[in-house]
């Protein structure tokens, strides 16, 4: 509260969202904080100690914890689930998709380390639970691309009928994109975080400060690069993607996440079906598994870090 | 009864790898998950100096016993043991330890590292990768064993119990599960957050041969491996191994906060120095 972020800062959304769901446990007493094992690494520990009856550490089994989840919800509850998101999408998956989606309950996953983010390795980086989850009926995907934003995301999905999934990265620092205020956040309607006429880039999640990052290096050179924060990948802002490509004819999409089964994938989608006339191209991680090394170490070695994403970009535009 | 000098020398063994983990604790600017390395040493020293049939000059033997670190989070602690078991150089695992493009990652990959038998990080895969090794062992006649180092808050995870039950329907003779009885977890202990008491009965009750030893006992560690059924027989082995987590360092030992962190080179000569005065006056003693 009271502190001011620039862009190039750093935040840490873990710490936000734990305050979050504590402020929104203690004013609501529908709300229950859950976890398996990982209340210190989601930094829950504040709801633990705030309502300790509607606080659930499971243990480690992350299937019982949906499972019980869905069973919270069914008795009117609104359960808030945290966890990390390679455990989330794939662990539990039957569990979110049959128990949770199937039923439409108002069930919310939190979920950190986000694609390269870990520092853990393949055991530890999702990089396709987008991918799995994007083709569950009922559930609404969010990805925020500044920390302070996923307090917001919280806040206005607090009373959503269905499903959530919030995927955050690995929750310890990620990159200030806007100033407090500056955006009005709503679901499905992605922000225009910098004008461009030339081109676009369509980013979520961490990868919206490096589209930032990239598009004023090309701003230098004379290219007015349009940097879409797409933060709802499920529904995904029809509309501005459209725009875009009839706009600036450019679009490249940046993830931290596989090219398959994503953002890019859900862009692709939207291009095809509605017949955009536009050059496109996805960037995130290839298919293999991309060893060790932290998350900006492992988006240079391939490819699609600052360098990469310029690189990639001038050349769309030849 | 374990022999003696046998004991003498696993002792020094496992003394050499407290020194290992912390030294690489001190020196790694991320995190270790130091309280575990440091609970399931003696027991990894036991295994891979010991109970395990293996042969660093040649990993992939027909014959070698399997080794699955289900605790993947223990990754330093096998590749540490392994080290000194002449399969890595320790200073390779120090200077490359959790970088890029190392083989030596927070959690093991095979394909990045072989020798390993296994990739693992996810809690809760290790004990049905090994009932599938040991399934296998006995369709083809081979008589070595398979191993699984479990972390006793990763039991928790379902999948082991099913896993327990196909064990005992297969009668995995050939099988050994070990489980690092520490008592805690990553929030908090075990018997606080999801108690698994009385724990030894649940394994006896799906039909499991179960052996309880003091975890940090090299003579113990060593009489229960002896002791094992042959692995020709028809019921699979769990060794309960009673632990503590931050084994041998007075500010690790048995606190929650110590599943992972990294220490400063104060404390890390701290945490050595005590680690060499331990073993000192146990040396003196023997
Ligand atoms: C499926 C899964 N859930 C959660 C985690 C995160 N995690 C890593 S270690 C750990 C605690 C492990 O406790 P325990 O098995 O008792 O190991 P030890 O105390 O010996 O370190 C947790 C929750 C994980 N790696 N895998």
């Amino acid at each position: 509260m009271g502190v001011t972020f620039n862009f190039g800062e750093f935040a840490a959304s873990r710490t936000i969202c734990g305050d979050t769901l504590q402020a929104m446990g203690e004013r609501n007493d529908k709300i229950y904080v859950m976890t398996a094992d990982l209340m210190r690494t989601c930094s829950v520990k504040g709801c633990k100690k705030a309502f300790p009856e509607r606080f659930i550490n499971v243990g480690i089994a992350e299937q019982n914890m949906f499972g019980m989840a869905a069973g919270l919800a069914l008795e009117g509850n609104i359960p808030y689930v945290t966890t990390m998101a390679t455990f989330a999408s794939m662990r539990a998956c039957e569990q979110l998709r049959t128990d949770i989606c199937y039923q439409n309950l108002p069930v919310r996953v939190v979920a950190t380390n986000a694609g390269l983010t870990s520092t853990g390795g393949s055991t530890h980086n999702a990089m396709e639970d987008m991918g799995v989850l994007r083709s569950m009926a009922n559930l609404t995907i969010i990805v925020p691309g500044d920390p302070n934003i996923a307090k917001d995301i919280l806040l206005a999905t607090e009373n959503h009928p269905g499903p959530v999934y919030i995927r955050l990265a690995r929750g310890k620092g990620e990159p200030v994109v806007y100033q407090p205020g500056e955006v009005d956040y709503k679901v499905g309607k992605a922000i225009e975080t910098k004008a461009g006429k030339d081109a676009t880039i369509i980013a979520c999640g961490v990868m919206v400060s490096q589209a930032v990052d990239a598009a004023n290096i090309l701003e230098k050179e004379g290219i007015s690069v349009r940097v879409l924060d797409m933060h709802t990948i499920k529904p995904i802002d029809e509309e501005a993607i459209t725009k875009a490509a009839e706009e600036t004819g450019i679009i490249l999409t940046l993830e931290d996440h596989y090219t398959i089964g994503g953002l890019g994938s859900a862009v692709a989608e939207v291009i095809a079906d509605n017949n955009l006339n536009c050059k496109f191209k996805r960037m995130g991680i290839p298919q293999l598994f991309p060893g060790f090394g932290d998350g900006p170490e492992l988006y240079d070695k391939y490819g699609f870090g600052l360098e990469g994403t310029v690189e990639t970009m001038r050349n769309m535009l030849k | 009864m374990a022999d003696k000098q046998v004991v003498r020398e696993l002792k020094d063994k496992a003394y050499q790898m407290r020194v290992n983990l912390m030294t690489l604790c001190g020196t790694f600017e991320g995190s270790v998950h130091i309280g575990g390395d440091l609970s399931m040493t003696d027991v990894m020293i036991a295994w891979y100096h010991y109970g395990l049939n293996v042969n660093p000059e040649d990993i992939q033997m027909p014959t070698r016993d399997r080794f699955v670190l289900s605790k993947g989070h223990g990754a330093v602690g096998m590749y540490i043991a392994m080290a000194l078991r002449g399969f890595f150089d320790f200073d390779e695992i120090l200077k490359t330890y959790g970088k890029l493009n190392s083989a030596y990652g927070m959690h093991p990959c095979k394909v990045n590292l072989p020798g390993v038998e296994t990739s693992s990080g996810s809690l809760g895969h290790g004990l049905p990768i090994a009932c599938g090794m040991a399934y296998s062992a006995k369709v083809k006649k081979q008589s070595h064993r398979v191993v699984a180092l479990l972390g006793d808050g990763e039991s928790q995870e379902g999948s082991n119990w099913e896993a327990m039950l196909a064990a005992h329907q297969y009668k995995l003779g050939n099988l050994v599960a070990v489980v690092d009885r520490n008592r805690l977890q990553l929030d908090d202990f075990t018997e606080e957050m999801m108690s698994m008491e009385p724990y030894a009965d649940k394994w006896k009750a799906f039909g499991w041969n179960v052996v309880e030893v003091d975890g940090h006992d090299m003579e113990q560690l060593v009489d229960a491996i002896d002791n094992l059924p042959p692995t020709s027989s028809d019921v699979p082995t769990v060794m309960i191994c009673n632990t503590i987590k931050g084994k041998g360092v007075s500010f690790m030992e048995n606190n929650p906060d110590w599943h992972a962190g990294s220490v400063s080179p104060e404390d890390m000569k701290r945490a050595i120095d005590e680690i060499t005065e331990a073993y000192n006056k146990e040396r003196g003693e023997m």
